[in-house]
């Protein structure tokens, strides 16, 4: 199976007053068609801004290498109309907070009506319409022909988050990046939501890439998952296999530090020491090694490369010496 | 179970709205949170939870209620009694970036309660030295400004000026929502071995069910303004029988990907209606599955129907949700 998108190489520098930001440094991420990735880190691992360059979306100063292809076709140094030809109707993006990604001074109907008629000049505003129409009873909005016009601050967060989504699937995309769709939603919105999301994907066969620091998002949603520390992937693999066979202490270090809603032993969670590294100024080495229980002298020296270990791929000197999830506390 | 330190009786707040009408942001709040206990308090954006907080310290003053600390009436103090009130009933906020002011440096920040209770300058550095070791954090750094600080350590600080005037409740809004997990779980470890070591009690307001079912002893569940089952961790957790307890409780995610497949999940239809103008009888009707006519005629009150600790729901009945 061919990847519908496949990230390779992929660097992002900003040069800053301070020096110069490594925000991504060398990700590979593929997507199979009608696969859900997830890609789980904190808040500075770089998982925005892995999907954001792949868009062509980062501000021009941002410096990008690598490759990224969309079905075959390389989309860095496209020329802007070109990418934007892909944008919207290959690839569609939905962001965290639906709010400010919709127009406060047009309707709903309006602003999709915009978004199929940019890619599709030639389809009729009256057809466009009713086709809007069609999508926000797809997303599940009642009463779809009057909703659509109403204008966003007549929507909740979580039906602006609806609208979002049937924005992004109007032109059938073939890839859908979902950027914390559900952070900034109520638990029981989200759960509307995820159910949304694995619908579009079993009705549109539409491949997604879920971004989201929550590992039980990504747990229900994501076939598989790869795992961001300070700008690279540390570990990936199919969700069941990360889960329950993480190999990389940091992996490891954050499904042991979740309180879960099942856990009825009271007493201290494991937590991961220290904070996360600046990306100005990162460690030699291992970039997790400042805060790794694991951390041996070679660490601070080599930098280790992603590689197959049992199960899953792991960017660990010792990825072998782990034994099961929860064993090591730091 | 130990002495009752904070009883909240029939709290309510309504805000006006121009143009007439009000928001019922709480509409009869009623706990006790008893010393040297974490009581729980969870429920979702609009709820009313850090309204019930803020009324509790008297931050935003509540329309009607009782709120009787050690026997007091907070709600009928005069200014320099509630003054001294809240030496011994402190809070923590969410944010911990704009909590603590960043043109002051950490020690002041952590001496300036102190100060205002009237210590010496000198001797309140010295006590915020004391308090800055206590929340783990380098006394040697007491002369840093707030941005030289990670968020976790923000909220140290944020931890270490509400415990200055060594207070025996500690309210805590939302506390580690804004942190990152891997912080997280360091805070909350902190948090359960202080309130070991210097016998507080928590009123910990949070969203998230898993810290919650983590940290307390007691929940309890609001929905738009009201508490709609109130029990121990066990009750809510395992015995939930409050639709929308059962509803919330089934929507969260847990990391283990064979598990979240195969889970029931009770998904709620629509959204949550607008406190201005609440659905009369039970708040929750018009998204419950068990509505009848009776929760739109009468509000369901909030008893023991026999699952041992008290719902408010007419049609109360235990189920399994938490897998």
């Amino acid at each position: 199976m061919a990847a519908v998108l496949d990230i390779k190489d992929l660097e992002v520098t900003f040069p800053t007053l301070e020096g110069r930001v490594q925000a991504v440094r060398g990700v590979n991420l593929t997507l199979d068609p009608g696969r859900i990735r997830g890609v789980v880190g904190e808040s500075g691992s770089g998982k925005t801004v892995t999907m954001l360059a792949a868009l062509g979306l980062l501000p021009s100063t941002a410096e990008v290498t690598g490759s990224v292809r969309y079905k075959g076709r390389e989309l860095l140094g496209l020329p802007p109309s070109e990418l934007r030809k892909v944008r919207g109707s290959g690839i569609a993006m939905i962001f965290q907070d639906p709010r400010t990604s919709l127009n406060p001074v047009h309707t709903i109907g309006h602003q999709i009506v915009e978004g199929i008629r940019i890619h599709h000049p030639e389809v009729h505003r009256k057809e466009a319409l009713k086709r809007a129409v069609e999508l926000l009873a797809l997303v599940g909005i009642p009463q779809p022909d009057k909703r659509a016009r109403d204008y966003p601050h007549q929507f909740s967060g979580g039906m602006c988050q609806r609208v979002m989504v049937a924005m992004a699937v109007a032109n059938d995309p073939d890839v859908l990046v979902a950027d914390e769709p559900t952070t900034a939603l109520d638990v029981t919105i989200q759960a509307q939501i995820l159910d949304l999301l694995r619908d579009i994907r079993r009705e549109k066969g539409v491949a997604i890439v879920i971004i989201s620091h929550d590992l039980g998002v990504v747990a229900g949603l994501a076939d598989e998952v790869s795992v961001m520390y300070a700008g690279r992937v540390v570990e990936r693999g199919t969700v069941d296999d990360v889960y329950a066979q993480a190999r990389h202490p940091y992996t490891r270090g954050l499904l042991s530090s979740v309180p879960r809603l099942t856990d009825t032993r009271r007493g201290p969670l494991t937590s991961i020491g220290g904070g996360a590294p600046s990306l100005l100024a990162l460690p030699k080495g291992c970039a997790f090694h400042p805060r790794c229980s694991h951390e041996r002298p070679n660490c601070r020296v080599d930098d280790p490369r992603l590689r197959r270990v049992g199960p899953v791929e792991a960017a660990c000197h010792y990825a072998e010496e782990m034994g099961p999830v929860g064993a090591d506390v730091s | 179970m130990s002495e009752v330190i904070l009883e909240v009786r029939d709290l309510v707040k309504e805000f006006p709205v121009r143009g007439g009408g009000k928001v019922h942001a709480i509409s009869g709040v009623s706990f006790d949170l008893h010393e040297g206990e974490t009581l729980g308090l969870v429920g979702e954006s609009g709820c009313g939870k850090s309204t019930t907080a803020r009324c509790v310290l008297r931050l935003i003053e509540p329309t009607s209620g009782e709120v009787v600390f050690r026997g007091r009436d907070v709600l009928k103090l005069g200014r320099k009694e509630l003054r001294k009130l809240r030496a011994d009933l402190q809070i923590v906020f969410q944010d911990p970036y704009a909590s603590l002011n960043p043109r002051m440096q950490v020690w002041s920040i952590v001496a300036e309660p102190l100060i205002v209770h009237g210590m010496a300058t000198k001797e309140a550095r010295a006590r915020a030295n004391e308090l800055l070791e206590l929340v783990r954090l380098r006394p040697e750094h007491a002369n840093r400004y707030p941005h030289e600080f990670s968020s976790g350590q923000r909220q140290r600080i944020g931890v270490a000026r509400a415990l200055a005037l060594e207070p025996d409740v500690l309210v805590l809004d939302e506390p580690v929502s804004a942190l990152d997990v891997s912080i997280q779980a360091g805070v909350l470890n902190l948090l359960e071995e202080l309130r070991g070591r210097l016998n507080l009690a928590y009123l910990f307001i949070a969203h998230d069910l898993s810290v919650v079912r983590h940290i307390s002893d007691r929940v309890a569940v609001m929905y738009l303004g009201k508490v709609v089952e109130i029990g121990t961790r066990d009750d809510i957790y395992n015995h939930p029988a409050m639709p929308y307890t059962q509803a919330l409780l089934s929507s969260v995610p847990v990391p283990d990907p064979p598990v979240e497949r195969k889970r029931k999940r009770i998904v709620l239809q629509g959204d949550l209606p607008s406190p201005a103008d609440p659905p009369s009888g039970c708040r929750f009707r018009t998204r419950c599955w068990k509505a009848q006519d009776i929760c739109a005629e009468e509000e369901p009150a909030l008893i023991d129907r026999g699952q041992g600790h008290p719902a408010a729901c007419h049609f109360a009945e235990e189920l399994q949700v938490v897998p």
